[in-house]
């Protein structure tokens, strides 16, 4: 049996579980603290990953990442080479479509939070940045753990998108899901069986650590 | 030092329209029933809250001015602002409270001595009581040397004997600090206590037409005096 597919799903459920908080953390402080015009959008925006079809957030990315796409281009212009069918492109894909997953549990956690606790560190003197990273951030940590672990959960199994952007090129964009669901259609069931039974556990393993995160969450605020 | 303000702000039922001037060393007590607008003052005088139409300023610099569009943000006030809820922040210990905004750390040990809480000093929050928590919520501001001291009820949530003696220790603290310290409070009792002068707000209004008469009953301990009729009515 090759092993890759399964080294690709581990790298890529890392490296987005990874990145993630870069995008999410901001969108999800926003969401949770600000009020302007045009939020529902953006919080309708954020979350269209959660509702639309793979294949059609996969078709949509790959118009946006291909050579004549956007960021396609703009990615071929800075590094020579193209964005869809590669490691970076499927990563690229991972990220837009595990936003709401890793959004929807920060914001809940940032929204349990006391506002009078920003409010006070306003007083005291610290900035907005400075008051996410002091007292936002450490008071939301098992919301973000959580986050972190349906992000990594999910990355784990994802199949649509990744095979509309990253085809299914071995050692590179083939992963675990698509493996086996091409072991499947070769008949090989016992390849397809113990890949699925790598990822059951792994799987399992982190939705118990989410709600015992949850439990945490709920006790300390 | 002295803080002047003259706003308006329109409330749900009513028009908060208050006028006042506070002195350095003195403390000015707001008190009147619940949702007679105490708390919306006290915000927007730390600038959570902004007026309708009018100016707050302290020694001529300038937190206020809707004419102007003029507004300091929380953080440039450098005011302290005790809340009536505990609002300590729950993942640092009572030292790392206290020193969270000091302007110098050396001062966190002897505040913590001051207030009778070095004892407690590596505890969380979730793990003091009641009036520890508000002890230690008075230092973290002291450690900042606020340039204005506003107290939004922070005994409010004490029991009667916690309650007495932060009392005492808010008078003699008021002693030593000079500058204006604004209390809210529905107890008179602790305004007659403690304060200089006492405003008494109904509806939005802290009128200081009826301060003025009030002068001509003047006592040492207290030089205003709130109207029996409204504290009657409270």
């Amino acid at each position: 049996m090759d092993l890759y597919p399964l080294y690709i799903s581990a790298k890529l459920a890392v490296a987005t579980t990874l990145f993630i908080p870069i995008v999410a953390a901001p969108t999800a402080y926003i969401l949770a603290f600000c009020n302007f015009r045009g939020k529902s959008l953006i919080d309708a925006v954020v979350s269209l990953p959660m509702v639309l079809p793979p294949t059609v957030l996969g078709f949509g990315l790959l118009i946006v990442m291909g050579p004549q796409g956007p960021l396609g281009g703009f990615w071929k212009d800075l590094t020579g080479e193209r964005m869809v069918f590669s490691f970076s492109g499927i990563l690229l894909a991972s990220l837009v479509y595990n936003l709401p997953f890793a959004v929807q549990p920060m914001r809940a956690s940032f929204e349990k939070l006391d506002i009078r606790l920003l409010e006070n560190s306003a007083v005291l003197g610290l900035s907005s940045t400075a008051a996410f990273f002091r007292v936002v951030l450490p008071n939301s940590l098992p919301g973000l753990a959580a986050s972190a672990m349906l992000v990594f959960a999910h990355s784990l199994g994802e199949f649509g998108v990744i095979l509309m952007v990253g085809g299914s090129i071995p050692g590179s964009t083939k992963v675990a899901s698509i493996a086996i669901y091409e072991a499947v259609e070769a008949m090989r069931y016992d390849d397809a069986m113990y890949m699925s039974l790598a990822i059951i556990p792994v799987s399992f393993l982190a939705l118990l650590a989410i709600n015992r995160l949850n439990k945490i969450s709920r006790r300390r605020l | 030092m002295t803080l002047t303000l003259d706003i308006r702000k329109q409330l749900p039922n009513f028009m908060l329209d208050v006028s006042m001037t506070c002195e350095a060393g003195s403390l000015t007590a707001i008190v009147g029933p619940s949702g007679a607008g105490k708390s919306t003052l006290v915000r927007i005088i730390a600038g959570l809250e902004q007026p309708d139409e009018g100016t707050i300023s302290l020694d001529g610099t300038i937190w206020n001015d809707t004419v102007n569009k003029q507004f300091a943000t929380p953080q440039k006030r450098g005011l302290g602002l005790v809340f009536q809820e505990y609002t300590l922040f729950p993942h640092l210990n009572v030292r790392k409270n206290v020193g969270f905004a000091a302007v110098d750390t050396k001062c966190v040990q002897g505040l913590l001595e001051k207030f009778g809480i070095a004892h407690i000093a590596e505890s969380k929050p979730c793990n003091i009581s009641g009036g520890e928590r508000q002890r230690a919520a008075f230092c973290q501001v002291l450690a900042r040397e606020p340039v204005l001291l506003l107290l939004d009820e922070p005994f409010s949530a004490l029991d009667i004997a916690t309650r007495e003696g932060l009392r005492k220790e808010l008078r003699d603290l008021k002693k030593e600090l000079n500058i204006p310290i604004i209390h809210v409070t529905h107890d008179l009792e602790e305004a007659y206590y403690l304060a200089d002068s006492i405003f008494v707000m109904e509806n939005g209004k802290a009128a200081p037409q009826w301060l003025e008469r009030q002068k001509r009953r003047f006592c040492p301990e207290i030089k205003h005096r709130p109207h029996l009729e409204l504290v009657e009515n409270m």
